[in-house]
């Protein structure tokens, strides 16, 4: 009866919220365990997916791995549940994990009526199309009549729908739920173009037989903030997975790295002072111990070096910072003051 | 010595009273504990503010289906691309039973055949596909047809107007005319003729032992009246003939890689446990009815027919329901190889609206539906084959 495995997560989902939830309190939770269980992608390039040694790598990964050095001290301190679009958010209601660290897109349905809630944004991203060179195809407005292989279970179906809508173009998709499997499909030509964030396109590009033949057309036509999500109504929770990811956004913008972080414990700049905890205060407030954000730093890195690691131009993907970049560098990323 | 007269049993060791007891006890524990659940989950997911009912079923779904068999487009509701969904499940199930009746049968048959090559074909296939679990074997259609054919622009043409790619199969249909109504009433009319002529030529039969050539005037009928009749509403010979423009074939009726992987998959996987329902049920014959058969004169293909099938049928019968079961429920495998099947739509409208109790419940009755209806008609047709005891 393989066929029930594709309802069963759901199916203990429900059953899990009718046996009433963790109640709040995830940290006291994850500190009695003595792990954090967060929800990945597993399967995607870049983001979440285990090497050949089996250790898993990506920007979501070292997200989560920024919280338990956060809360533990220690970045290794963090298991990972692979998730389909479709079960990650029923997985997070459920209490099975404590924060989903899925390139999951933050939108106001999801905030509310999933009762989800959303942290710093760790990439900001946008639906994009790719497409064999070979077709000749240079823009999006160019595909009336397109087979489209679609990732089901996120916003992609119903941005890419109102897309044709808008310009008057029809569409025949294709949705597997299995990033490996419908990237196959779609290698083999099944369709003539694939839409995703754009920065999974980057990685599905990455694992193509020829990487070469395939571009990823100019038009984005989303907004994709993809961020971390815990549970609604646990605040303590939200605020640290919300900070550990602003503490790599600001040791950036301190110019604080894992490299030079031992030397700059000796700074005499009081905001390095406060954010390392040499001048103690902040750990307090959050309920963490005072060296969090060296924690962070130190085993993680800040976001640069996170992202050019995993995403970067250096790596397969190709990724610019663009949107991701700082503040003070033409970008998104922003940190408030950490006082 | 007095024969003591028992006194008035009391109530809590009258049997009768007790078992009463016991299922109202019974009953009021599944109450109590189906209230707990339901108000317990509606607690919960007041508390995460989830939002609960099933108000999304009018909403504008916006998201696209790739086959339906009604028109159906983003603009429309929920409840329509559900509806969809249901229908994509109900044609291959239905169309997948048939076949797996049909092929089953056969390779349950040769099985016992007396051809050594025959019967060891059919005990390897058999093997072979029911040991590989069916998600396999979709997996392996799915890409032999994906990896296999060619793109839309280098087309197989293997008739005029029939194209083969890895799009699908796509062949022309006739423009709408009513001169196909009218060939539809007209094989509908010849089907109750020849059920008619059917009845008649049994009971000639038994009466005076003349044998009607039944399969002839009824193909004759069958193939004839529609003829007939799309030639009297004038022979419209329109056809709808698919072309490349743009990325892929307009016009036409296209038949999916997927569903076509997805029908494949699970008609030979069943069949292979439909051929060994069958072959357990001829065997369940004894075999002194098929020598005594025999030794009337009946011609081999009338013992299968009038001796050995109706007694092995009850046999066949019951299992065969389950395995008609499994084919429906085993097709929510689609999701896996992108057929948009009631699974399928219904995930991306649970991963849409966030209201998973919803959409769950609404799978486990469309399954509930398509399982109970198949089992009543299923008994209702052993009943009418079940041996008649005098």
């Amino acid at each position: 009866m393989r066929h029930v495995k594709r309802i069963i997560p759901s199916m203990v989902a429900a059953i899990c919220l009718s046996a009433s939830v963790a109640a709040a309190g995830t940290l006291d939770d994850v500190k009695a365990k003595g792990f954090i269980q967060a929800g990945v992608n597993g399967d995607l390039f870049g983001f979440a997916k285990p090497d050949e040694k089996g250790v898993w790598k990506g920007l979501d990964v070292d997200t989560a791995r920024a919280i338990a050095a956060a809360v533990f001290g220690d970045a290794d301190k963090v298991k990972y549940t692979p998730l389909t679009a479709k079960t990650r958010f029923t997985a997070l209601q459920s209490g099975e994990i404590d924060v989903l660290t899925r390139n999951a897109t933050q939108t106001l349905g999801r905030d509310t009526a999933l009762g989800l809630n959303f942290a710093q944004v760790n990439f900001y991203d946008g639906q994009g199309f790719l497409i064999p060179k070979a077709l000749g195809v240079t823009s999006a407005k160019e595909l009336d009549g397109a087979s489209v292989c679609v990732l089901p279970g996120t916003t992609t179906e119903q941005n890419v729908a109102d897309f044709f809508r808008v310009n008057k173009m029809s569409m025949n998709p294709v949705v597997i739920e299995n990033t490996a499997e419908l990237s196959k499909t779609f290698f083999a030509g099944r369709c003539d173009v694939m839409t995703s964030d754009a920065s999974q396109l980057a990685g599905i590009r990455a694992v193509a037989p020829n990487p070469g033949d395939y571009v990823i057309l100019p038009e984005i036509i989303s907004k994709e903030p993809l961020a971390p999500a815990v549970r609604h109504g646990d605040d303590q929770w939200k605020d640290i997975v919300n900070y550990s990811v602003l503490a790599m956004i600001g040791a950036e913008e301190l110019g604080i790295t894992s490299k030079n972080i031992d030397e700059m414990m000796a700074s005499t700049d009081p905001k390095i002072k406060r954010f390392l905890g040499v001048s103690p205060g902040n750990g307090k407030a959050l309920g963490l111990d005072e060296k969090w954000a060296y924690n962070i730093i130190k085993q993680v890195g800040n976001y640069g070096e996170m992202f050019e690691r995993n995403v970067g131009v250096n790596t397969p993907l190709m990724i610019e910072r663009g949107l991701n970049a700082l503040w003070t560098n033409g970008g998104l990323m922003y940190s408030p003051p950490f006082k | 010595m007095n024969a003591q007269v028992p006194d008035k049993i009391p109530f809590f060791r009258d049997p009768s009273k007790l078992s009463v007891f016991y299922q109202i006890m019974t009953l009021l524990g599944v109450v109590l504990l189906s209230y707990y659940l339901v108000s317990n989950t509606l607690a919960n997911l007041e508390r995460q503010s989830i939002s609960t009912g099933f108000d999304f079923l009018g909403k504008e779904a916006a998201f696209e289906i790739g086959e339906s068999l009604i028109d159906y487009s983003a603009a429309d509701s929920y409840g329509r691309a559900l509806i969809v969904g249901f229908l994509n499940t109900l044609i291959v199930s239905f169309i997948g039973i048939t076949l797996t009746v049909l092929l089953g049968t056969v390779i349950g048959i040769a099985r016992l055949s007396s051809n050594w090559l025959v019967a060891k074909l059919s005990a390897i296939y058999i093997e072979v596909f029911q040991d590989i679990p069916v998600l396999l074997q979709l997996f392996f259609w799915y890409a032999f047809f994906y990896e296999i054919l060619p793109t839309p622009r280098q087309a197989l043409a293997p008739l005029p107007g029939v194209f083969l790619c890895n799009r699908g199969l796509i062949f022309g249909v006739p423009h709408f005319h009513l001169a196909y109504i009218y060939a539809a009433i007209a094989f509908g009319a010849g089907i109750i003729c020849v059920i008619f002529i059917t009845r008649w030529s049994h009971k000639r039969q038994d009466e005076s032992g003349k044998i009607f050539p039944l399969i002839r005037v009824s193909a004759v009928i069958l193939v004839g009246a529609p003829l007939l009749a799309w030639l009297l509403g004038g022979a419209p010979a329109e056809m709808n003939v698919p072309a490349l423009k743009g990325f892929n074939f307009k016009g036409g009726v296209t038949i999916s890689p997927e569903f076509t992987a997805l029908l494949l998959g699970l008609v030979l996987y069943t069949a292979a446990f439909v051929a060994e329902v069958v072959r357990a049920g001829i065997q369940s014959v004894s075999k002194g009815q098929r020598e005594a058969a025999m030794s009337i004169g009946l011609k081999p293909a009338h013992v299968l027919n009038l001796v050995i099938l109706p007694q092995a049928l009850r046999v066949i019968v019951p299992p065969l329901t389950s395995q008609m079961l499994n084919l429906t429920k085993n097709s929510s495998l689609a999701v896996a190889i992108g057929y948009p099947d009631f699974v399928s739509v219904a995930g991306t409208t649970i991963n849409q609206t966030g209201q998973a109790i919803e959409g769950v419940a609404l799978i486990m009755i469309v399954y509930l539906i398509f399982s109970l209806s198949t089992s009543a008609y299923m008994n209702w047709y052993n009943k009418r084959i079940a041996l008649v005891e005098r």
